[in-house]
């Protein structure tokens, strides 16, 4: 490779002059810019495989998908297309060829001249990603020094304007503490785009920021690459953020790709039994349906199954399937790796609405909110809220981060002692602080956490867990308690073999169902269920939102279910209030608000929040 | 920690998993540190333990004359009152040892105890305690136990108090930052939302997580209780003189340095292998439990699974 070290400085140069004239000729439409083939990283030389038979091509100008949940090995794809390996990894074989370099095989000098100017990286977290120490001209003109652009200036001008942000004298001597997340974001876009790279890779850049924001990033996205014909690989869990973004997608599962083709196909009729699986689990913004889940889990490196990884969870799964691995074939205009796609029945598009019983007759609210005003330290996050939740109804309390929506649930469960205002349940006055509240109230409030990974005490057994309310709020002999722990558990799905089990020993959906069993034990009223689903994988967030739906039925539960996810809301709510920056926006049945918003922040939240293909009423998608 | 009874449901009770601790020290001693440092400690200790029991001369007694070098007698030679050294030397560590752990334990408890409560009980009581622990903190530490000492006079149950006290703030400082970092996290907030009272959530849910740093602090403060007490013993505080320690022997044949230094030498050796070994050992326990201590949702949050986390064959 001694002669792959010119090409590429030689080519940077030629860039860097091109760069001032904004029309870019490089960007022949059609001609495949990355084409990856056979790719295989693995722990170590010997370990298990993490991805391995990773081959496609993107084209200028061409945006390519990669979705998966947790543990596929996305980001590891990703990251190698910039032939990097994260700590403990390796690239054992394949080839990443970008623009005819093969950049898994250059050294690191080489590698240090092609990145940046030829392949650049946007971070899932910008203001992780971004140093806080320096400013953003400065960040943005070192990247174009260090590949020798003459006018790093005109560039950094050029390519703040490109991405929608002013650049002027102020906004580039700011530090990334100043600028919003979205701005940071497009700081870090800007960045990734200032060398006038050929290929892009961005991995979930858009997690963290609210719908609008979002969309507009995503747009920004899109231009950009379409008008500079650069190829770019999307990495994202959320398959609807892929819709009018991408124009084709590879689903990866255990560390393979298991359906990869042209977006409209693959989402229109999905072939592969994960694929529709994950397609099902999507929760709709526009009408209430039944989710379904994935059961299981998927397999880790390692731990793979023989035969096609995702024959376990499948519902199709023959004897052959846990013999053979699958091959890629090609079906439809697109390649699935699944012996069986071509005799499963074709996917069944339509979802099972679903009726969430309209408010009847006006009970007398169980809990009532009045005039609630929360501060956080100096800053006031809640200004005048007020609502009333009737029993057995499912209210949804929508709003983006830093709304105020968990600091809310916490004044309601009593560990946000910094608030005034009115709060009632059944006609009683409740204090602001939990100690104060008698007993027999807070055990008819149980509360579950956003993160079932911090909410579980990791030194005790599930059952210590689960049994530690019980033991708080009733006094009941030692088989009583039991008996309660080994019911509750049943109930969430779970069973009497996870009592001995701790919390890192299982996964987050069954730590989540832990969660919602301690909160169930004691037999509460009223649940509040903070973000319950937003730190778990779709497949399994549909499968807890069926569970809480189910439980609320048959228990008679009162639930306030906190989400930012617009979509979830139909899923479970019969009420939704709607909270932008601490005040109460919209409040009212689901369909009411959602279906004819008043607000014109309900509005927009409706028009940007990402829909995917199949489950819109209508064709629309974002202008292209 | 203590597996706690009332939380027992009636079915069969894990194995290493209920004391983490355990598992946590077992997986130091197969570093290569923490087996070397534990061994080297392990010697010592044991050397200290049975002493007594095999020394062929009383500790106390002339059996010579002053500073004769080694023989077949005297396999270490005698001190500066012809007493015999090896014999001095088995005899002279136990009273060390117990007072160092003494001194641990008391200091560790105490800062352990104004460490969590100023992190969880936060306002005024922080201020109150963290700023009594600057206080302390102020004074180098040999200085205030002598201080304590000479106040008081040199008794060995006021020698291990003032190394103890003088521990406590450390010990205090380290642990409410750690507490701090747990306070936050949602199973506390679970506890408090049922109105449980301060004691038990500090008892039941917090010090369990706080299981790794307080066996670093613990082996920290260990190291320092020894070489405090031998310097206390050093300089005269401590066991009056007849009495075998390693510290006072050290002092007391200094001035014979020259014509048998095996009676200053060795008890320095035993001293600083023993201080080797517990920070070694410590080091291993500190660089164990942080791997096992890494935050769950770190890795869980990555998108793939991370690869220390991957079983190579």
């Amino acid at each position: 490779m001694t002669d792959g070290r010119d090409p590429a400085v030689a080519d940077g140069r030629d860039r860097a002059v091109a760069a001032s004239t904004p029309a870019v000729t490089a960007a022949a439409d059609g001609a495949a810019r990355l084409t990856v083939t056979d790719l295989e990283v693995g722990v170590g030389a010997r370990g298990p495989n993490v991805v391995r038979d990773i081959s496609f091509t993107v084209q200028a100008g061409e945006v390519l998908g990669l979705v998966g949940e947790s543990g596929s090995g996305k980001t590891t794809v990703a990251l190698s297309l910039l032939g990097h390996a994260r700590r403990g990894l390796q690239i054992r074989s394949g080839s990443v060829l970008l623009d005819g370099t093969n950049l898994v095989a250059l050294d690191s000098g080489q590698l240090r001249a092609v990145r940046g100017a030829r392949v650049a990286y946007v971070p899932q977290e910008p203001s992780a990603a971004l140093n806080p120490a320096r400013r953003i001209g400065a960040m943005l003109s070192e990247a174009l020094q260090a590949h020798g652009y003459p006018k790093a200036g005109d560039r950094v001008t050029e390519v703040l304007r490109e991405v929608h942000l002013p650049s002027t004298p102020d906004m580039l001597r700011r530090y990334p503490h100043q600028l919003s997340g979205g701005q940071q974001q497009r700081v870090a876009i800007a960045l990734a785009f200032s060398c006038r790279p050929s290929l892009i890779v961005l991995d979930e850049p858009t997690t963290g920021l609210d719908v609008t924001t979002q969309r507009h990033v995503l747009d920004t996205v899109r231009t950009m690459c379409r008008s500079y014909g650069v190829a770019a690989v999307y990495v994202t869990h959320d398959l609807a953020v892929l819709n009018g973004l991408a124009d084709m997608v590879a689903v990866m599962y255990a560390g393979r790709i298991v359906e990869m083709g042209d977006i409209n196909q693959v989402f229109g009729s999905p072939l592969h039994p994960y694929t529709r699986g994950l397609m099902a689990a999507v929760p709709s913004p526009s009408r209430a349906e039944v989710l379904t889940g994935i059961d299981g889990q998927p397999p880790r490196p390692g731990h793979r199954p023989q035969g096609c990884s995702f024959a376990p969870r499948c519902p199709h799964a023959v004897a052959a399937c846990r013999a053979t691995t699958p091959e890629p074939v090609v079906m439809s205009g697109r390649e699935v790796r699944c012996l069986r796609a071509a005799e499963i029945p074709p996917h069944d598009s339509k979802r099972v609405a679903l009726a969430i019983s309209a408010p009847t007759e006006q009970a007398p609210p169980m809990l009532q909110v009045d005039g609630l005003a929360a501060r956080y330290g100096p800053a006031q996050v809640i200004f005048d809220a007020s609502f009333g939740l009737e029993p057995e109804s499912c209210l949804t309390i929508v709003g983006e981060s830093g709304s105020g929506k968990t600091t809310l649930a916490r004044c309601i469960a009593g560990v946000h002692p910094n608030w005034s205002g009115q709060m009632t349940f059944d006609g009683v006055h409740l204090a602001t602080r939990a100690r104060d509240r008698p007993k027999q109230v807070l055990k008819r409030i149980q509360y579950v956490f956003q993160n079932p990974y911090t909410s579980l005490n990791p030194r005790k057994t599930i059952g210590q867990i689960i049994a530690q309310p019980l033991e708080h709020f009733l006094d009941l002999s030692l088989q009583e308690r039991s008996d309660r722990v080994i019911g509750v558990l049943d109930d969430v799905r779970l069973g009497r073999d996870f009592l001995e089990r701790y919390p890192d020993q299982i996964s987050g959906g069954e730590r989540q169902r832990v969660a919602i069993a301690r909160a169930l034990v004691v037999g509460p009223d009223l649940l509040i269920c903070d973000e319950v689903t937003s730190a778990l994988d779709v497949s399994v967030q549909a499968v807890i939102v069926e569970l809480l739906r189910r439980l609320q039925h048959e228990r008679r539960l009162a639930m306030i279910f906190i989400t930012h996810n617009l979509a979830l809301v139909r899923s479970i709510g019969r009420d939704v209030v709607v909270l932008q920056a601490g005040h109460v926006v919209e409040n009212g049945p689901v369909d009411q608000v959602l279906g004819h918003p008043h607000d014109p922040y309900t509005v927009s939240l409706m028009e940007d929040v990402p829909k995917l293909a199949s489950n819109m009423d209508t064709q629309e998608r974002f202008p292209s | 920690m203590a597996a706690d009874n009332t939380n027992v449901l009636p079915v069969s009770a894990g194995r290493l998993r209920r004391h983490y601790w355990l598992a946590t020290l077992g997986r130091a001693v197969r570093t290569g540190k923490g087996a070397v440092g534990l061994g080297l400690a392990g010697i010592i200790v044991l050397l200290a333990a049975v002493g007594p029991f095999i020394a062929r001369y009383s500790p106390t007694q002339f059996v010579g004359v002053p500073f004769a070098p080694p023989s077949a007698h005297f396999w270490l030679g005698t001190d500066v009152l012809g007493r015999d050294v090896l014999s001095r030397v088995l005899n002279g560590g136990w009273v060390l040892l117990i007072m160092a752990a003494c001194a641990t334990v008391f200091g560790v408890v105490v800062g352990t105890a104004c460490g969590v409560s100023a992190a969880y009980l936060r306002g005024r009581s922080d201020s109150l305690i963290m700023r009594a622990v600057d206080v302390f903190l102020a004074f180098p530490q040999l200085v205030f136990a002598l201080l304590l000492v000479s106040i008081a006079g040199p008794k060995l149950w006021l020698i291990v108090l003032a190394v103890g006290i003088s521990h406590a703030p450390q010990v205090a400082r380290v642990l409410r930052s750690a507490t701090l970092d747990v306070t936050e996290r949602d199973y506390v907030k679970a506890v408090e939302m049922q109105g449980v009272r301060p004691v038990k959530v500090m008892t039941k849910e917090i010090i369990p997580n706080l299981v790794a740093p307080l066996m670093v602090e613990t082996g920290l403060r260990l190291t320092y209780s020894i070489v405090i007490i031998s310097g206390l013993a050093f300089l005269g505080f401590g066991q009056p003189p007849p009495a075998p320690n390693w510290g006072i022997m050290i002092n007391e044949n200094r001035i014979g340095l020259a014509a048998n230094p095996w009676a200053v030498v060795v008890p320095v050796i035993l001293i600083a292998l023993l201080t080797i070994g517990t920070n070694l050992f410590t080091d291993a326990v500190a660089s164990v439990a942080i791997g096992v201590d890494r935050k769950p949702e770190e890795a869980a949050l990555i998108d793939d699974v991370a690869p220390q986390a991957v079983d190579v064959p």
